[in-house]
């Protein structure tokens, strides 16, 4: 069998990427496509909604259907193409600042409603676009654009958010390992209800440039480093865990999606 | 046969006024009559200053807000000092159990509520009301608001307010005895 | 043949007219004095195998009806001043990438939460300039329950023709009040559905007008794949950022609505056949004003009416026309600066005599008070 190269959903005369070197970005649209073609997600049945920021910008890449919206509403609009038309596989590619921060509300709504949308939020720990302000994952104490002192501010667990929430599927994996955040993508692809898969991808460009990490080969070896697979980061006493992150499937569940649930009410209505 | 009546209906929010605009403008509809039907109310649902509007007429209701009353029916005593100076010209129906009885001709007192507590549908005030009213002024007929009751009330709560509406024709029918409207 | 006459709220009306139009989804948030249109599409939609939403706030509730109109359903959403705030930026999304869908504004009295129960007529202006960026939009205003019926299914059938957002400009008066209604049969007025793409789907460009300037619109899920976006874009969807192409861009969402303004234009007119005063009003002040030019006739004085009932593109040629007849010129109004006056000076120009009746207490204007402005008892 010949590997996936996802090259038949990459919108190739838009080439060269937008994104700076060092960037994770074109990481994760490489496992998004080669995960679409292992699952032969067909383009005309494929929706990506992206929303505003680095990450945000990755439609401009990809063959298939796509809605590019306003910042922080990506979810919204991805929830009306849904709801609307069940059968096609709708995609939410959103940042940090996009996805939990303008759009949080929108974010734990997603969730909650259990709707069957795929988001895959790329987590730079920095508002990347606007030059590497603080946004709701950056770590506490950390510097950037607007956190001159550090961050005064708590970092926002994505995954705990999302899970808590009611998604279906949560899954947490950094760019280091683009091969498990591949098969990652593929898990939430199939799951149906709300699924959530979070890619670390620390923005080399600002966010490593305002705390001493500069060269992204070092960022690399940080991920590899500070990203510990749940079963051993969960043997890890609270010292041990401080200043790592736990990676792999944190939720996984089948809860009744949104459609589901409707269709119900539909024939309730109707029998009544 | 008046061809125009402008009628208000003033109390306070939870007291069934709007309903009973509503109820009025469907008999006036089964009769072939135009109705606007418009409130007046604050932010609260149960509370608060009230006000349904109706106005029943042959012809097309051009401006749609009551301008000079016929028939004022008032059931608290903010609506009363609203509204008590009417009774010079138009009649001013009032529920004796919540409000103190008032001298002049156009005052019509009835305990609407205590009969619908007699009842045993204390919620049914208004329906009495619109009995009493409508048998005296003519304004819809009384089977009318029945019939209107019948299609917006499940089977139980139909049968219990048609109870409270032919209570406060009945009762019309003795004021009408005595010598009233 | 019509059914029987029945008792209608202006909201339900408003509901009923989307359910005719053949609306499919329907998202939204609680807001006064909108919410029994969301009550009412809660209810009925799921009967006609469609979808009631009720969203996180009014920014999602828009973003979920552009999303549904994108994958091929006619759909809607109803607010008021606070929420019809919160939705301008996806609105003008709605503008950008040319996506049908119908927006109810239910007017009430502010500024701000200001008085939540009570009606006003001042976000006239918000509707045309309330977005950032150079655009235009149809809005409309109806003035009694069946209008608020007629001017929904309008509205659909506008937002569907010339693939844009269209704005129901309903107040609380109509909204909240009830009155006779006849239900058309299905069929009575025809309904317009959005022109989908012909031919080769690899040529399909959803941004590339055709000769009556309107590009197609597919639906995702069909065989023409599309892409659209927020940000400037070339006739494939794709980011364009070129200074020819933005022009292009800018200049066809203005003109398409230009080139039809005559039939987008609607206006009544009410006493207009021999006239010295007219009253140019709009939404639910329309029945104070002829109620007020029938006073005014008693009185020996001959007054009528020009009812508005597009909005926006404003109907300058209708309003001409009529003025060019009378002596003096009356708008009233439920806001405090005279949002429509301003309109009608702009298009008359200075010389005319245009005077101003406004209310802005939350309170309703009555016929008296445009009377006493029709008998000139009021400053210019």
């Amino acid at each position: 069998m010949t590997h996936a190269t996802g090259l038949k959903y990459l919108k190739q005369d838009s080439l060269p990427l937008m994104w700076c070197s060092g960037c994770g970005n074109g990481i994760v649209l490489g496992a998004l496509l080669r995960a679409f073609e292992e699952l032969d997600c067909r383009p005309e049945e494929t929706v990506v909604v992206t929303g505003i920021g680095c990450w945000g910008k990755a439609d401009d890449y990809i063959m298939t259907n796509a809605l590019h919206t306003t910042h922080g509403r990506a979810l919204a609009f991805a929830t009306g193409i849904k709801a609307v038309n069940p059968k096609l596989q709708v995609v939410v590619l959103m940042g940090d600042g996009d996805g939990v921060t303008i759009g949080g509300n929108h974010f734990v709504h997603a969730a909650r409603r259990n709707i069957d949308l795929t988001a895959i939020l790329v987590n730079n720990y920095n508002y990347g676009m606007t030059g590497g302000q603080f946004s709701a994952t950056t770590p506490s104490g950390s510097f950037t654009g607007t956190t001159y002192y550090g961050n005064p501010e708590r970092e926002l667990d994505v995954c705990a958010l999302a899970s808590a929430a009611g998604a279906n599927f949560v899954a947490r994996e950094t760019v280091y390992h683009g091969h498990r955040l591949q098969d990652y993508i593929k898990l939430a692809l199939n799951k149906r209800g709300f699924s959530l898969v979070e890619a670390i991808s620390p923005c080399s460009t600002h966010y490593g440039a305002n705390n001493k990490m500069k060269v992204p080969v070092e960022f690399m070896r940080r991920l590899k480093e500070k990203g510990v697979p749940q079963a051993k980061y969960r043997r890890l006493s609270e010292a041990e865990q401080e200043g790592l992150f736990e990676t792999g499937i944190m939720t996984d569940r089948d809860a009744p999606d949104f459609n589901t649930r409707y269709a119900e009410i539909r024939t309730l209505a109707r029998g009544l | 046969m008046k061809q125009r009546f402008e009628v208000i209906l003033a109390g306070s929010g939870g007291q069934g006024l709007v309903l009973s605009g509503i109820l009025l403008g469907e008999a006036a509809i089964l009769e072939g009559k135009n109705v606007v039907q418009t409130q007046s109310y604050g932010i609260a649902s149960r509370g608060g200053f009230s006000q349904a509007e109706v106005i029943i007429d042959r012809e097309e209701i051009i401006f749609q807000q009551v301008q000079s009353p016929d028939v004022v029916l008032v059931l608290t005593r903010e609506a009363m000092e609203k509204y008590s100076l009417l009774a010079a010209s138009v009649p001013v129906f009032y529920d004796t159990t919540l409000l103190d009885r008032q001298a002049g001709e156009n005052f019509y007192g009835f305990p609407f509520t205590a009969m619908a507590s007699e009842l045993g549908h204390a919620g049914t005030a208004n329906m009495i009301a619109l009995g009493v009213i409508s048998a005296l002024t003519g304004l819809v007929k009384p089977e009318n608001l029945a019939k209107a009751i019948d299609r917006r009330f499940s089977a139980e709560a139909a049968r219990r307010n048609r109870e409270a509406l032919w209570l406060g024709v009945g009762m019309a029918g003795k004021e009408r005895d005595n010598g009233g409207i | 043949m019509q059914q029987a006459a029945k008792l209608m709220q202006g909201n339900q009306a408003i509901a009923e007219g989307a359910l005719y139009a053949g609306a499919g989804f329907f998202a939204g948030y609680p807001i006064t004095p909108s919410s029994e249109i969301a009550e009412e599409c809660s209810r009925r939609l799921p009967l006609a195998g469609g979808t009631y939403m009720q969203m996180e706030d009014e920014i999602a509730s828009i973003g979920a009806v552009i999303g549904a109109s994108l994958g091929g359903t006619k759909a809607f959403t109803a607010t008021s001043g606070p929420g019809f705030s919160l939705m301008q930026e996806n609105l003008g999304l709605a503008v950008m990438a040319e996506v049908p869908c119908v927006i109810v504004n239910v007017q009430r009295s502010g500024p701000s939460t200001g008085l939540a129960t009570k009606p006003a007529q001042s976000d006239v202006m918000q509707i045309r300039w309330g977005r950032h960026g150079d655009q235009s939009i149809i809005a409309l205003s109806p003035a009694s329950v069946q209008e608020c019926f007629e001017l929904m299914v309008q509205a659909f059938n506008f937002a569907e023709k010339y693939r844009v957002p269209v704005i129901l400009a309903a107040d609380e008066i109509v909204a909240h009040m009830r009155e006779n209604f006849l239900l058309p049969e299905a069929g009575e007025i025809p309904l317009v559905e959005r022109k989908k793409p012909l031919g080769d789907p690899a040529g399909y460009k959803p941004f590339q007008p055709d000769e009556d300037g309107i590009a197609p619109l597919a639906a995702y899920g069909s065989p023409y794949v599309f892409h659209v976006t927020s940000s400037m874009h070339g006739p494939d969807g794709f980011s364009n950022n070129s200074p020819a192409n933005a022009a292009w861009r800018v200049e066809q969402l203005h003109r398409k609505l230009e080139r039809y303004q005559a039939e987008i234009a609607l206006t009544k007119e009410f006493d207009t056949s021999d006239l010295d005063v007219l009253l140019i009003s709009f939404g639910a002040t329309t029945r104070a004003a002829r109620a007020a030019a029938r006073l005014a006739r008693q009185e020996g004085i001959k007054a009528g009416v020009l009812q508005l009932v597009t909005l926006w593109p404003f109907p300058e040629r209708e309003v001409r026309a009529l003025a060019g007849r009378v002596q003096r010129i009356i708008v009233p109004e439920m806001n405090y600066s005279g949002q429509v006056a301003g309109e009608v000076r702009r298009v008359l120009g200075s010389g005319a005599d245009i005077r101003q009746v406004n209310k802005y207490n939350g309170e309703i204007i009555t016929p008296r008070e445009i009377l006493r402005a029709i008998k000139g008892d009021v400053d210019k």
